[in-house]
């Protein structure tokens, strides 16, 4: 199972949705994901993947393509420095 | 009204039990209770979470404000109200707990100091919170007006029931849903209340553990539920033609600021006379004591001492129950589940007994109902609840006429 389809399965699991409901391409806002389900999601990718997502990173995650993204570069050690300045200083990052 | 406790799980079945002197006190489900010294508490039975709150619903609600909305939803559908959206504003909701959200708290220190866990669960704050059973209660039906949570040990819910009363009242609002929860029997809550000394052991039979005014009494029996009432301004109930099932006309609270544990005379008393004087009602008036009875040593004598100190030799003529005998100390939530006890002994003209009462004791020389219910006419009653740290709140009803 790659990243992607780990985020899937969390997210659908942690907001009681049935299987297909959450898409590669889905919004939190389209699943109806509020502030403090955002952040049980979070914790559930935590303990999942045994990782610290920063509060920084945390707050740029408001789609399932966000959180795959995020995660695979904290995942796979790159920079994230770029992430943590978009919340600081709200700059696009080139990924997006 | 709405009870949800370990003698029934409505009302119908928890005064149908009440008044056969049926105990709820049983061993202790919810985890192994070997390697404690007190294995017995008044569980609600046989209770399964999901039968009542959908999976996504159940993530948020620790057991005491599950209990709270089970209670709440049994007295807003007998009540038959329905508050439209320029009402809201004037409903408002009073829940008393005295141990908060002690499930998540357990489990989340276990997790942190056990397991050696780094992190908790991010929604521990919004389960353990003292006022999440009133918020989740307030969303639930959209009350809108003054609404909070006490938190006075053993007196939450005769404060909580008290000054929802004064805010109809006063006029701040015209419908409450007040009362008390706890879901108090985790192993660490058990194991704080046992170095207390004040538990009745009784692990070989549980239900006769609890024996209140008896001389052989042990001491209290922890249990776990939730009651809750609709208190409604008396014009806005008859206008759209409520059933009333009493009123409340007085309400009592003090401090004895005397000691942590160990409460006084005079504190109690005062309170006991200021739900009279609120009430306009003379001590010779009160055919009806729920006591606070809960089956300590201390406590019975003591409250024997006060109820003579206020009633003088009236006092012998009340009939008085501890109908913690039977629901066992419910903490936060047990001045709610006394008072709709009381209001049942009002209703139904059924007086539910001390259970387990077996000997005489010369300190406690009062009418205490034992073990067998009594019928009789109850038009002015009062529901006593003296908390540890000595904050007592006392409540007074009235028959409708």
């Amino acid at each position: 199972m790659n990243v992607e389809e780990k985020v899937i399965e969390i997210i659908a699991r942690e907001q009681h949705l049935q299987p297909g409901v959450v898409k590669a391409d889905s919004t939190f806002d389209e699943l109806g994901i509020d502030s403090l389900d955002g952040v049980n999601i979070l914790f559930a990718l935590e303990e999942e993947f045994k990782i610290d997502i920063p509060d920084s990173v945390a707050q740029r995650m408001r789609s399932v393509h966000q959180v795959v993204d995020s995660l695979t570069r904290v995942l796979e050690g790159k920079d994230i420095s770029d992430l943590v300045a978009v919340a600081k200083g709200g700059v696009q990052p080139a990924s997006n | 009204m709405g009870v949800f406790a370990s003698v029934g799980k409505d009302v119908c079945s928890f005064f149908k039990h009440l008044s056969a002197g049926r105990s709820g006190v049983r061993r202790i489900t919810q985890f192994d209770p070997s390697s404690l010294c007190v294995q017995i508490a008044a569980e609600v039975p046989d209770y399964q979470p999901t039968e009542y709150f959908s999976p996504k619903r159940l993530d948020l609600l620790d057991r005491f404000t599950q209990f709270s909305l089970l209670g709440a939803r049994e007295a807003m559908n007998s009540s038959g109200l329905e508050i439209p959206e320029q009402e809201r504003a004037r409903f408002g909701v009073v829940i008393g707990s005295g141990m908060g959200g002690a499930q998540g708290l357990d489990e989340g220190y276990l997790k942190l100091y056990q397991e050696q866990a780094t992190r908790l669960h991010p929604f521990t704050i919004p389960r353990i919170m003292h006022n999440a059973p009133v918020s989740q209660v307030c969303m639930e039906y959209s009350a809108q007006g003054p609404s909070f949570a006490t938190a006075t040990a053993c007196s939450s819910s005769g404060h909580a029931i008290g000054e929802a009363f004064h805010l109809v009242k006063f006029g701040l609002a015209d419908t409450m849903l007040a009362g008390g929860t706890d879901a108090p029997i985790t192993y660490g809550m058990m194991r704080s209340w046992e170095s207390v000394r004040v538990l009745a052991a009784g692990n070989s039979e549980p239900s006769r553990a609890c024996r209140p005014f008896s001389a052989d009494r042990e001491g209290m029996v922890i249990g776990e539920g939730a009651a809750i009432v609709v208190l409604e301004e008396m014009e806005h109930a008859q206008r759209r033609g409520a059933e009333i099932w009493a009123e409340i006309s007085g309400f009592g609270m003090t401090a004895d600021a005397g000691h942590i544990t160990q409460p006084t005379i005079d504190g109690p008393a005062r309170a006991i006379r200021a739900a009279l004087e609120e009430a306009r009602v003379n001590p010779e008036q009160v055919d009806y004591i729920n006591a606070h009875g809960t089956g300590t040593r201390l406590n019975d004598a003591l409250e024997t001492a006060i109820i003579k100190e206020v009633f003088k030799e009236h006092a012998r003529n009340i009939p008085i129950s501890s109908t913690k005998s039977m629901h066992g100390h419910v903490m936060g939530a047990t001045g709610a589940v006394e008072l709709a006890a009381t209001v049942l002994a009002i209703r139904h003209g059924v007086i539910p007994p001390t259970a387990n009462y077996t000997t005489a004791d010369p300190e406690c020389d009062l009418d205490y109902v034992p073990n067998e219910a009594r019928e009789r006419s109850v038009r002015v009653a009062i529901s006593n609840s003296f908390a540890f740290g000595g904050l007592n709140a006392v409540l007074l009803v009235r028959q409708i006429q």
